[in-house]
């Protein structure tokens, strides 16, 4: 297993081509409202704008269900902390264990949950998958007046992530070299996953430490004000974008509030 | 010279340690196998996931000592995190934000000029408050207050102080005889080789 | 073109005692082209670092004076171009022609300059690929000449090579030096610092470590004059033979034997052995999977066909425990650091004997007096030079008394010196009747040593390797 980065997507696809930071803002202005709420009827219809979108993104479904494996051990986590902690069980009984009384109202709570995590996750999965981190650099830079400095130091950095993770791989395969391993003794497991995230630290700071030498070789230090080489263009297009995100988060909601079953996180 | 400008090695280094963090964490998911992982809900494993996942933002403030250097880690780090996938979407990034204000508040309060163990230990449990506030509002609002949403809270602070106060402190300790802290502050104070 | 003064010129890096280069006095002309050599240590890239205005101002103390043009090296940053040796830590952008345009952005270049500029550099140095071209599916050479047009393409009047080829195989390593003779512009000053395989240049300097030059004139004359000691002190002077040093007796008995053993996507199926009492040398192609070999017969990586036996153990290598691996097979990685595990290396020596239960401290004397390392026992591992480290990695392999030592890329970057010693003490190994393998591409570490190799094919299809015995 190795740590990609390059987008997964069909570059040509409508929505795929908007500027990044406008594909960024509208996952961020689409979910957030959407946090605002526990009931299950928001983030399904979330949940539904959503995958409707995905081909406009260009993202396959299949790539989809790659990526959102984490999401799945998610939801089982919320199912078990639903039934063993929920605040609120009202509604039928549907099953005791032992203490814990497993009701319609904690099932339903469990549920909204999950989607609730799905309904979240999902845009930022898309995002992501279609956006590449350059692009996202530039965009940040000449669009939304991001420090320059600071977006290309960390675009550099970022660029090193596949090396690390084959990094972690050699380390962890010199540890076993050295007559160091943990079979399944869980403190012995834990005190060797520290010691190759200490040599793995080492060996990122010591790359860092090169890195930023060759960037300040090349001028990045010098204070002149820097010029583009790629043009990053944030058009009506973009903006529509992040006003339609808005208007149908705002519109999930109102359904859900006009159909009763609002219910906030705060209140 | 203006102590408070970020080098180009500031802001490298700044970056390398949410990227390293970043990989940490992908290890930690394959490591501990799939099953583990949604256990990460219990509190014992939580709290330590959870510690080392708010590192970030106290050690980069400890190394790097100026303003805004443990906000932007953290907040790479969850840009990152985001990137790799994980299952809170993009929603980690204005959550490591304010757990990185956090640290950035305590590092501030106390001028920028301690960068010892209290001052770890403090900028450790803020930086917990930060994500604690985070959960309490976001992502725990449905279980119970006292049984779950408070101890849960409480564990996250602690822990936090802990591991990525504490911890961070004995972590830069450790870096700094390797050599690769000699450009910072923290480096510099090894014996002469 | 850029004239270069250093009047006793100096530096010490914050923490160390001694000074890591002193006194040193240097003219270079316009447009000469200089070889910088001496000795590890002598300050060789600290020179170079200082002419391209890099060296810190807050961790460190600087001594003399240094021109370029009559400038401070700091304000003459513009007309400076530097390469150093590691392509992965130059590169900063994900797109190769990003990368070379990076450098006209931080100079404020205005951005319909900027292409053009890019496509002209790309074609001096001979660059293959389009602008497209991710940098990480660049090899090693590729990404270098990447890295020679990021610093050329602002028509720097100094051009600064420190060790270009030094991290390199040789076919990277010539790719290198064809950029850099097809990239060379007579107006541009050059000065070179190369390890192995010396250029052809009109002047070297040699550099005294712990003050001042100790030699400076026409190759020819300079290494007449000094070559006996340089290459005592472990300087690669050009036309120095090596020792050989090949088997006494016959090969002992079987100790690894690899069936078709092949790794999905890294190496094709390939059979040999390994016995106690000879040196068996692997080499080939980047990309051919000899580090990968390396791993699997080292026991580390699982192969997804093929059979290995070893030890007349049923269960293959791969299987064993680590603490019963490291008695039978040791391994030495590539990069030394990546097998420090403690912060003292008398500790490195120590951990393997005590994971096995026995007393370290016989086995912690007797390596530390053997790979000279004995001043260094209370130092943390990471602080060790490069030579220093590379004997520290072998002496923790040999801690546990493997009988067969798998060794990937011993002699990358090794001075003269080292690597001779390096070359003996693998050969006394093999006297005692340990076995050796070798991944290298050094082919003058496989003439002096092996007494077979195993040649792996280019392409990952279906072919197999054959061992052949190396005449003499």
């Amino acid at each position: 297993m190795s740590l990609a980065l390059e987008p997964v997507a069909d570059p040509a696809a409508p929505l795929a081509r908007r500027n990044p930071v406008a594909k960024l803002g509208a996952a961020l202005l689409f979910t957030v409202p959407l946090i605002a709420t526990l009931d299950p009827l928001t983030p399904t219809i979330g949940l539904a704008i959503e995958l409707a979108v995905m081909p406009l993104f260009g993202v396959r479904y299949r790539v989809l269900t790659g990526r959102a494996w984490p999401l799945a051990l998610a939801g089982a986590g919320i199912l078990v902390a639903m039934v063993l902690f929920a605040a609120d069980r009202n509604g039928e009984l549907l099953l005791a264990l032992g203490p814990f009384a497993i009701t319609t109202g904690v099932l339903s709570g469990a549920l909204g949950l999950v989607l609730r995590v799905f309904a979240v996750a999902l845009p930022g999965i898309v995002v992501f998958a279609t956006t590449d981190p350059t692009d996202l650099a530039d965009a940040l830079v000449q669009n939304v007046k991001a420090p320059a400095r600071f977006a290309i130091g960390a675009l550099a950095a970022v660029r090193l992530l596949p090396l690390l993770g084959a990094e972690w791989q050699a380390l962890a395969l010199a540890r076993r070299a050295r007559g160091v391993d943990a079979g399944r003794n869980p403190v012995a497991r834990l005190r060797l996953f520290g010691s190759t995230a200490f040599a793995l630290l080492v060996a990122a700071l010591r790359r860092g430490g090169r890195l930023a030498v060759a960037m300040d070789a090349r001028g990045f230090d010098s204070g002149v004000p820097r010029t583009y080489a790629r043009r990053q263009l944030f058009t009506r297009a973009d903006a529509a974008l992040l006003v339609i995100s808005a208007l149908l988060s705002a519109a999930a909601l109102t359904t859900t509030v006009l159909a009763g079953l609002f219910r906030p996180i705060v209140g | 010279m203006n102590t408070y400008r970020w080098r180009t090695i500031d802001i490298v280094i700044a970056s390398i340690i949410a990227v390293a963090f970043g990989v940490i964490f992908w290890a930690w998911n394959i490591v501990w196998s799939a099953t583990e992982g949604a256990f990460a809900f219990f509190p014992p494993a939580h709290a330590l996931i959870y510690g080392i996942w708010l590192m970030p933002a106290v050690l980069s403030g400890l190394i790097i000592r100026k303003p805004g250097a443990s906000v932007y880690t953290e907040t790479l780090a969850a840009l990152i995190s985001a990137l790799l996938g994980d299952q809170w979407g993009a929603t980690v990034i204005p959550q490591g934000l304010l757990q990185g204000l956090g640290a950035e508040l305590a590092f501030a309060a106390l001028r920028y000029r301690s960068f010892r163990l209290p001052a770890a230990l403090f900028a450790g449990a803020l930086t917990g408050v930060g994500a604690a506030l985070f959960d309490f509002f976001v992502w725990n609002p449905t279980y119970e207050l006292w049984s779950y949403r408070v101890p849960y809270a409480l564990l996250t602070v602690v822990s936090s102080t802990v591991i990525a106060g504490a911890g961070s402190w004995a972590l830069v300790r450790a870096l700094a005889p390797t050599g690769v802290l000699d450009r910072f502050p923290a480096g510099r104070d090894r014996a002469l080789v | 073109m850029s004239e270069v003064v250093l009047r006793g010129f100096g530096w010490r890096h914050a923490g160390r005692r001694a000074w890591a280069v002193r006194g040193v006095d240097l003219r270079i002309g316009h447009g000469e082209r200089v070889l910088l050599l001496g000795p590890s240590g002598a300050g060789k890239s600290t020179v170079l670092a200082a002419l391209a205005g890099l060296l810190p101002e807050d961790s460190g103390e600087a001594e003399g004076e240094i021109e370029i043009d009559g400038l401070d090296p700091r304000k003459a940053r513009e007309n400076v171009g530097i390469l150093f040796q590691d392509p992965q830590t130059q590169l900063v952008m994900a797109r190769s022609g990003d990368d070379v345009a990076f450098g006209c952005e931080n100079r404020g270049v205005p951005p319909s300059d900027i292409w053009p500029a890019v496509a002209a550099v790309l074609d001096r140095v001979g660059f293959r690929y389009g602008l497209d071209r991710p940098t990480a599916a660049l090899s090693g050479g590729e990404q270098q000449r990447l890295a020679l047009a990021g610093a050329l393409v602002t028509r720097p009047r100094l051009l600064l090579l420190d060790e270009p080829t030094a991290n390199l195989d040789p076919a990277g390593g010539a790719l290198v030096r064809d950029a850099i003779a097809r990239a060379d512009d007579a107006d541009a000053t050059e000065i070179l610092v190369e390890h192995r395989d010396l250029p052809s240049v009109d002047r070297v300097v040699v550099l005294e470590p712990g003050g001042g030059v100790r030699a400076d004139g026409p190759p020819a004359a300079v290494f007449a004059e000094h070559g006996d000691r340089l290459a005592a002190e472990g300087v690669w002077v050009p036309g120095r033979p090596l020792p050989q040093r090949r088997a006494i007796g016959p090969a002992g008995d079987l100790l690894v034997r690899a069936e078709a053993v092949a790794v999905r996507h890294r190496l094709a199926p390939i059979s040999l052995a390994a016995c106690a009492g000879e040196v068996l040398a692997v080499t080939g192609p980047n990309g051919a999977g000899k580090s990968t070999l390396a791993l699997t017969l080292g026991g580390l990586l699982a192969p997804t066909s093929g059979r290995m036996r070893a030890f007349g153990d049923d269960r293959p290598p791969h299987r064993w425990r680590a603490a019963e691996l490291t008695q039978r097979i040791g391994s030495v990685f590539q990069n030394p650091e990546h097998q420090f595990v403690t912060s003292r290396v008398a500790d490195e020596l120590a951990l393997g004997p005590r994971t096995l239960g026995r007393d370290p401290r016989p086995v912690v004397d007797e390596l530390l007096e053997r790979l000279h390392l004995g001043h260094l026992a209370a130092a943390n591992p990471y602080t060790l030079s490069g030579g220093e480290a590379r004997r520290l990695s072998v002496a923790t392999a040999l801690a546990t008394a493997p009988r067969l030592l798998v060794l990937d890329e011993p002699t990358f970057g090794q001075d003269r010196r080292t690597w001779i010693e390096l070359v003996d003490l693998l050969a006394g190994l093999r006297a005692a009747g340990h076995g050796v393998v070798a991944v290298t591409h050094d082919e003058a570490f496989v003439t002096s040593l092996a007494d077979r190799v195993a040649d792996l094919p280019a392409t990952a299809c279906c072919a197999s390797a054959s061992a052949q015995r190396v005449a003499g």
